[in-house]
């Protein structure tokens, strides 16, 4: 996410909140309009908002474009720009009838989703809903299960071998199951059936700390008079929060629903770390880059890899265009 | 009266069971959080005879420097530290100042394509990378250069510039957001009043603008600094020479060479991990209002 994603951790979007008591931006009067300025400043303006545009337009939607064209054409990536072929939508059928890794990255995207969806995410929720209580040793709790949220996923991906390491790993010597001396070995990041689970436990462990502080500051606007209204009325804590904050949460829910999906989409340093993507841990990410690193790539192809990740990212983008878009567009 | 004070009493009691429940469950989850970088820090410091001779979950008391001495040395890591820097520092500069001009014009003034720009910004910030790798690469390759500091093989790709400039272009959205919410805030008798005084635009960004946004200015650094560091995707991709690659990229080329043991590994990820870790303890505060200005701010 660069990214990170990951992060890079990813980049978290911005968006408005309405429920939240001051953290709702202050409109200033009247912005103004550019034919009240001079010639000069229009000028100005122009470039101060222009070069940060083409550089954005340029760097990340023309390749994204590009993304597009290019997975309808056949192209080496050896020769000019006229050694491309179109050939419709071959890539795309390649892709679905004769490419094995394809539908175990969907697989995997899809189960890393689920555990995100069902599993990180509430679990982020929750941690983050028990330390709104304001409790003595709140700053404690709260920077323990933020820490993994600094660390770059490829350090992530280093203590995770710490751990699963067939012979020197913390988890065999502890099971006693190093292979060993007469023992079994469970192969945690070898094994296909449970590796994409190990990394998913390191995954989560990140996850839910970013989870936990987004919802946390969420929680903080919510307005208290809310939550004594329900009090009064008799409400446990647990309707408190399902009938009452969580509903008036409806803008954090969103963008945290729409950053598990993208987080599950980007996911990638974590695995290429574990084993460059493969045996069990394939995903779609993966695949783009395996297409292009090397000799001879496959542009046509690995493009349309990426238009496949850039269709399914599109639904949590418009989601959240949607609904940003009443916050920015006054 | 002794019913209902009893009642309170009891009501008392069972509170205060449960927070201490709360605090026992919170303890726990702490150090379940905490355990992973703790063995990584412990096995750092035992040498590896030691853990080769009494297993690595064992508790010999012997504790020392020598891996982080050995990966320091033999992984040069000074090198890709350095590399780091050079990335890094210019990223989040750059990012910052056209980050801040574009959140003032479109903080500032009505553009019919204040919209449509924020539109994309948002849109681009959140797109995977791997969508826009596979063209990114042949545009790198492609995209000829006056051979200059800025580039030795006249292209984007293989050069410290091609890294800065894609880690600015994703970057740029959330910056903008933050910071065109950020200063519609700023009242406009402010600005008017520099208006009045003769200011052209670029002044009133410049010496009344900046100087009210950099509290968000500050939590973004820390913000983007850590981002740009943990970033192991575009270097991987983006960069050839081995030798030229950021830490955080360089980490796995490094391990099987340099890191051959657990202790060695985890030496090397706790030291990659120190800028971060000081992001951490010392920047704390920023760091998070960096991260939640974006999705609670309007």
């Amino acid at each position: 996410m660069t990214q990170q994603v990951a992060d890079s951790v990813a980049p978290l979007p911005p968006v408005t909140q309405t429920g939240g008591g001051g953290a709702t931006s202050v409109s200033t009067g009247k912005k103004k309009r550019p034919g009240l300025l001079t010639r000069r400043d229009l000028v100005i303006l122009a470039f101060m908002a222009g070069i940060p545009a083409f550089i954005h337009v340029f760097f990340v939607w023309v390749p994204t474009l590009g993304s597009v064209v290019l997975s309808f054409t056949s192209w080496n990536g050896i020769g000019g720009l006229d050694r491309i072929k179109f050939v419709g939508i071959k890539n795309y059928q390649d892709l679905v009838n004769v490419y094995p890794p394809f539908w175990p990255a969907i697989q995997h995207n899809l189960i890393w989703l689920g555990v995100f969806l069902l599993i990180a995410t509430p679990i982020g929720i929750f941690f983050a809903v028990l330390l709104d209580k304001e409790l003595r040793g709140s700053r404690f709790y709260q920077s323990a299960l933020y820490l993994p949220v600094v660390l770059s996923l490829a350090i992530v991906g280093f203590i995770a071998q710490l751990f699963y390491a067939p012979e020197q790993g913390l988890l065999n010597n502890v099971l006693g199951t190093t292979g060993q001396n007469g023992q079994t070995l469970i192969d945690w990041l070898g094994n296909s059936n449970i590796n994409l689970w190990a990394v998913l436990a390191f995954a989560s462990w990140r996850h839910i700390g970013y989870i936990m502080i987004l919802y946390l500051a969420g929680l903080k606007g919510v307005d208290p008079t809310l939550r004594e209204a329900a009090k009064v009325d008799g409400a446990s804590e647990v309707q408190t929060f399902f009938r009452v904050v969580f509903p008036v949460m409806a803008p954090i829910n969103v963008v945290i629903l729409v950053i598990t999906i993208i987080e599950s989409l980007r996911a990638f340093d974590l695995v290429f770390i574990i084993n460059k993507g493969l045996n069990g841990l394939e995903l779609l990410s993966v695949l783009v880059t395996n297409n292009i690193i090397g000799e001879a790539s496959r542009v046509g192809f690995g493009s349309a890899i990426a238009v496949v990740l850039l269709t399914i990212s599109l639904g949590p983008i418009l989601v959240y265009l949607r609904r940003s878009q009443q916050g920015i567009g006054e | 009266m002794s019913a209902a004070t009893a009642g309170v009493y009891v009501r008392k009691k069972g509170i205060r069971w449960r927070r201490v429940a709360l605090h026992a469950f919170l303890i726990t989850v702490s150090l379940i959080w905490l355990f992973p970088l703790a063995w990584a820090l412990y096995t750092s410091l035992r040498p590896y005879a030691d853990t080769a001779a009494h297993g690595y979950v064992s508790f010999t008391g012997v504790l020392n420097f020598d891996n982080y001495v050995n990966a320091w040395n033999n992984a040069e890591l000074i090198r890709y530290f350095g590399n780091t820097i050079v990335i890094v520092v210019p990223a989040v500069i750059l990012t910052l100042f056209l980050a801040s001009m574009a959140a003032f014009t479109l903080a500032r003034f009505s553009w019919r394509f204040n919209l449509a720009m924020l539109l994309l910004f948002t849109a681009g910030n959140l797109l995977p990378p791997q969508v826009i790798i596979t063209p990114l690469f042949r545009m790198y390759l492609a995209i000829p250069l006056p051979k200059t500091f800025l580039t030795a093989n006249g292209l984007l790709y293989d050069q410290y510039i091609g890294i800065i400039l894609i880690h600015v272009a994703f970057q740029l959205g959330f910056c903008t957001f933050v910071l065109a919410n950020y200063m519609k805030t700023i009242p406009n008798a402010l600005t008017e009043a520099a208006v009045v005084d003769g200011a052209n635009t670029f002044q009133i960004y410049r010496s009344v603008v900046m100087p009210l946004v950099k509290p968000a200015l500050a939590a973004l650094a820390v913000l983007e600094f850590t981002w740009v560091y943990n970033d192991f995707f575009w270097a991987l991709l983006l960069m050839r020479t081995g030798s030229k690659l950021p830490i955080t990229s360089a980490l796995n080329n490094l391990k099987g060479q340099f890191f051959v043991d657990n202790n060695l590994i985890a030496a090397g990820a706790v030291l990659v991990a120190i800028p971060t870790l000081i992001v951490f303890f010392a920047a704390q505060r920023q760091f998070i209002s960096g991260l939640t200005l974006g999705s609670t701010k309007g």
